[in-house]
């Protein structure tokens, strides 16, 4: 097994027009994931979800994506056999997607829709799949689980479906788990649940987790590393605790412009883009 | 200019019925600015909606601006108060161009000259009149909001109920938002009732706030006893010390 879980390098997605003109949306993207914490931070059509969606191999069909060199674990993930990338979805690589309203089967039970889940990899009897539901749905915090477990997805708040969507990916045990904006959708206390079960996975599964937000604040606190995505590039990439001293002025005015507790009263400060960013360098990939 | 008194609301029938908010009493000044904080689910949003007749099983007394939302003039009140939502995604007719959009309330109202009035507020909140002929989709998520705020100016009202105007949009984008309302609010004189999950966000906007948990008020604070820390509450302290990590 190589020393890297994810290998990225010069990864370019982008989108045909009405034209036929080739438009870009990620620009040659490079980094390399270990069993860590990586966060993708960056406004939204800056790339951060599309990057994590060509790792499995699920964006939109009309995406055109190159790369040079696109590796989970051993598997060259551009040649693969398409039965051997849905292996690996199902076992070893998860996405936690952000709106749970459109990620979860609206016309099926909660705890089936969990089963369902298990038993794609792990062909148990139902009673121990029940118990294995009961199980995660208390690891995520859910206080009435036999009550959840009979519900639909509409009968639930979209905090709890987040977290029974957490759970159906946590069930699996997967070694990557992509965490596509996981947390925006709850509130503070139920967040710092959910951060917390990431958090003991990882140690204790030696998961590697790539974490998508637009929460600089969050990322700086949760995640071990850093990227940060302007226009499809990463503008540059930090350690995480360190990201109150980024220097990209894009970086700077994205931490600047948030209010806080007890900030100044007058005008927040706005950002403003400078379009030499977009020819900026790509900083290399994470040693 | 906002009274609300003994607020009860229900949800649901028979055996389902569900108490959500109880026993609300809450006062809002002309021109001040009045946050609602609390988790989902904790009745914020109800509030508002009750206030401008989206909910039918309540009880106790909502007057805005001397207007009983109960008993009162309907066409009177939504000139007065107007809502702005959530999701700009949502809240936006997607088969209506924008200028459209903005005039329906006017041509309701029967308002004249609403040509002319959809340039003025495309103007004020920051797009140009070209931007009248888009459609939703063409739009950027914080010029969608934006939209939905001239759409929300269009009456004229003296009170704006803004239910998360800003949790749908990145925060470079948030700012903007925030900067605009309040130029807004100084400029035409509004009061804000303004509902937010993210305590910084209420912090920099409102003078006073209310911290709701479990459909009851568990504190009223003013912006100086929030920044000082001078709540009682614990699920106030929680909620301050999860925005300061």
């Amino acid at each position: 097994m190589s020393d890297h879980l994810v290998k990225v390098s010069d990864l370019q997605i982008g989108f045909k027009n009405e034209e036929g003109e080739l438009i870009p949306a990620v620009r040659g993207l490079s980094f390399t994931l270990g069993r860590e914490k990586l966060g993708i931070v960056g406004e939204s059509g800056s790339g951060k979800s599309l990057t994590g969606r060509a790792l499995l191999g699920v964006l939109p069909p009309n995406a055109v994506v190159s790369a040079s060199h696109l590796s989970f674990e051993n598997t060259d993930l551009l040649t693969a056999p398409s039965a051997e990338l849905r292996k690996l979805r199902g076992l070893k690589m998860g996405m936690i997607l952000q709106d749970p309203k459109y990620s979860l089967n609206p016309i099926m039970k909660v705890g089936n829709q969990i089963i369902e889940a298990i038993q794609v990899s792990n062909k148990i009897s139902k009673a121990k799949a029940k118990k294995a539901v009961f199980d995660i749905l208390e690891a995520v915090k859910i206080r009435d689980v036999k009550r959840v477990y009979k519900q639909y997805p509409h009968e639930v708040s979209g905090g709890m479906a987040q977290r029974i969507m957490i759970a159906m990916m946590l069930v699996r045990k997967p070694d990557l788990l992509i965490a596509d904006e996981p947390t925006s959708a709850l509130d503070v206390t139920v967040q710092e649940s959910v951060l917390d079960i990431l958090d003991n996975l990882v140690d204790e599964r030696n998961m590697g987790l790539i974490f998508i937000s637009h929460d600089l604040n969050l990322v700086s606190r949760f995640c071990d590393r850093v990227l940060v995505m302007y226009s499809g590039q990463v503008v540059e990439e930090l350690v995480a605790s360190k990201l109150h001293d980024a220097k990209h002025p894009y970086t700077r005015g994205l931490i600047n412009c948030m209010p806080t507790l007890n900030g100044s009263l007058e005008p927040l400060p706005v950002l403003k883009r400078d379009p030499s960013w977009l020819g900026a360098a790509q900083i290399g990939s994470g040693k | 200019m906002i009274s609300i008194k003994n607020l009860n609301v229900w949800f649901g029938q028979g055996d389902d019925r569900v108490h959500v908010l109880k026993d609300i009493n809450l006062e809002v000044k002309a021109g001040e600015s009045f946050g609602l904080v609390g988790e989902s689910g904790s009745g914020k949003s109800t509030i508002l909606r009750t206030a401008l007749g989206l909910v039918d099983d309540w009880s106790g007394t909502i007057c805005i601006d001397g207007i009983d939302t109960r008993n009162g003039d309907y066409k009177k009140l939504i000139r007065c108060a107007q809502m702005l939502f959530q999701d700009p995604y949502a809240s936006l007719h997607p088969r209506f161009i924008v200028g459209d959009t903005i005039a329906e309330v006017m041509k309701i109202n029967n308002i004249k000259n609403y040509e002319q009035r959809i340039i003025e507020l495309l103007e004020a909140i920051g797009l140009t009149a070209d931007h009248q002929y888009r459609y939703p989709h063409e739009l950027s998520g914080g010029q969608r909001q934006r939209v939905a705020l001239a759409r929300s100016l269009a009456l004229e009202p003296n009170v704006l109920l803004l239910d998360e105007p800003t949790s749908a949009l990145d925060a470079s984008i948030q700012a903007e938002m925030l900067n605009l309302l309040n130029e807004i609010k100084t400029r035409l004189g509004l009061t804000y009732m303004i509902v937010s999950h993210d305590i910084a966000v209420v912090s920099y906007m409102c003078d006073r706030l209310a911290v709701m948990s479990n459909g009851e008020v568990v504190e009223t604070l003013s912006r100086g006893q929030l920044r000082g820390q001078d709540s009682k509450h614990d699920y106030t302290k929680q909620l301050i010390s999860a925005s300061q990590r």
